[in-house]
């Protein structure tokens, strides 16, 4: 894993992302150290994400490195237009790593093609986010103890939602039974589901999950927007199904946890805030340790 | 050989390759796929000739020129049935089928309008995922270019 570029969580082999996880574990323990003295990570946001940003120099931070970049291309070069293979080139002269996030995708990966020092894909596009499916690994591992063998209800836009595909693939290693609960016109795309097919995994694919909850081990939320609906009567009719309300928590099971990518915005009801079964926030500390394991993985200072 | 009791539609040539039974819309991706746009070499070609298998094909007889299979397999996405004649002094002297490669960079377009590929100056570049219905995996932003939408460089 030392000097591998993270673009992609199928860049990464079941033992590698366990690797990732244990590595995660123990900076809970003991958080800050100053393993990345002398250390400079570049943070290029093309595109402005304040939490990834915020949760990989908290990273940085902890571990004693320096930070340079930017936080949204209006602050780059990219706005003179300056092509990204330059902007890139001249970042490695500057940094020991870099950690980008960019709208095109596929760009993190020509991006690791030209560069000469590391690169983690904070985001390209609607493609790969791998840090967030290694911190939602992280956080349901810690829940249930174990990542074999769970029912794992994925709720929202399946279509389109990069956190779900990645997940996906990610817990297809552990056995997972899926259940994916999504309107019709964004149900999880035929390729995922040959890969399952493939792999001789169970999944189910329901249009409400009221009635089904119960069988959940883990609920993943994600936000259904207005926008990728072709008819606004269509999202109107249907949007209530997907949210997630503390009632339908009553007859759940005991282990259940409910994560979120975030941010939120009614896909959640804030009653479930209080629920010992909401995790999403600390879901998103987990992405702190998580990063740090990373970046120390592909810094080769992990000893 | 049965083509000799019909008039050919197309010259014989001495020696070079001949590649047959390319449909015929496709007879100029075919050509600017190889690169015969570029080269020197005397080239004859037929299109709209009448072919059992395909309705309608085309022909290309490139004189002196012979393809190693990592450059003619480029050509298995347009043409997939094409058939490969070498001839020396005339005469065939092998016979080659074309086999959709395994990976390669250009040819085609990534589908995804918001693919690298489609954004920069950056050549495509493909997994292929299934041959036979031809289904291809971008290198760079994932998805998936099947047949249907598959549009040519």
């Amino acid at each position: 894993m030392k000097d591998k570029s993270l673009i992609s969580i199928n860049d990464y082999s079941k033992d590698e992302m366990l690797r990732v996880l244990d590595l995660a574990a123990e900076f809970e323990q003991n958080p800050s150290r100053d393993i990345l003295s002398g250390k400079v990570i570049a943070t290029l946001f093309f595109e402005p994400s304040t939490r990834t940003r915020l949760s990989f120099e908290s990273a940085v931070n902890r571990l004693g490195g320096k930070i340079i970049g930017f936080s949204d291309s209006a602050s780059s070069s990219a706005t003179k237009g300056e092509s990204l293979k330059d902007t890139i080139k001249t970042v490695c002269n500057y940094s020991d790593l870099i950690v980008m996030r960019h709208p095109i995708e596929g760009s993190a990966r020509y991006a690791s093609e030209v560069a000469s020092v590391p690169i983690i894909n904070a985001g390209d596009g609607a493609n790969q986010h791998p840090t967030q499916t290694l911190l939602d690994l992280y956080s349901i591992r810690k829940t249930q103890e174990k990542l074999e063998d769970l029912n794992l209800f994925i709720v929202g836009d399946l279509k389109y939602g990069r956190t779900v595909h990645s997940l996906l693939m990610a817990m297809a290693h552990f056995n997972a039974t899926f259940y994916f609960i999504s309107p019709k016109e964004l149900r999880i795309p035929a390729e995922y589901k040959m890969h399952l097919d493939h792999l001789n995994l169970k999944y189910h694919e329901y249009t409400d999950f009221r009635d089904i909850a119960g069988e959940a081990d883990i609920i993943y939320m994600t936000r259904v927007q207005k926008e990728r609906f072709s008819d606004p009567i269509e999202y109107e009719k249907t949007k209530n199904a997907y949210v997630l309300r503390n009632a339908m928590l009553q007859e759940t099971r005991s282990n259940l946890k409910v994560l979120h990518p975030l941010p939120r915005v009614n896909e959640i009801s804030t009653d479930v805030d209080d629920s010992e079964k909401a995790y999403y926030f600390t879901q998103a500390l987990n992405g702190v340790y998580t990063r740090q394991a990373i970046i120390s993985l592909i810094l080769g200072l992990n000893n | 050989m049965a083509k000799d009791k019909k008039k050919l539609k197309v010259s014989a040539i001495r020696q070079g390759t001949v590649i047959d039974h390319i449909p015929a819309n496709n007879l100029f991706k075919v050509i600017n796929i190889l690169g015969l746009d570029h080269i020197d070499n005397q080239i004859t070609f037929g299109t709209n000739l009448e072919s059992g298998k395909l309705g309608s094909k085309s022909i290309v007889k490139i004189s002196d020129k012979f393809f190693v299979d990592e450059e003619i397999n480029r050509i298995a996405l347009a043409a997939p049935q094409a058939k490969l004649n070498i001839i020396r002094d005339y005469q065939v002297v092998e016979k080659k089928e074309v086999t959709v490669p395994d990976q390669f960079s250009g040819i085609v377009k990534c589908v995804n309008p918001k693919c690298i590929t489609n954004n920069d100056n950056v050549k495509p570049k493909f997994r292929v995922i299934s041959k036979k219905e031809v289904s291809l995996k971008c290198h760079y932003c994932e998805k998936i270019t099947d047949q249907e939408h598959m549009v040519f460089i």
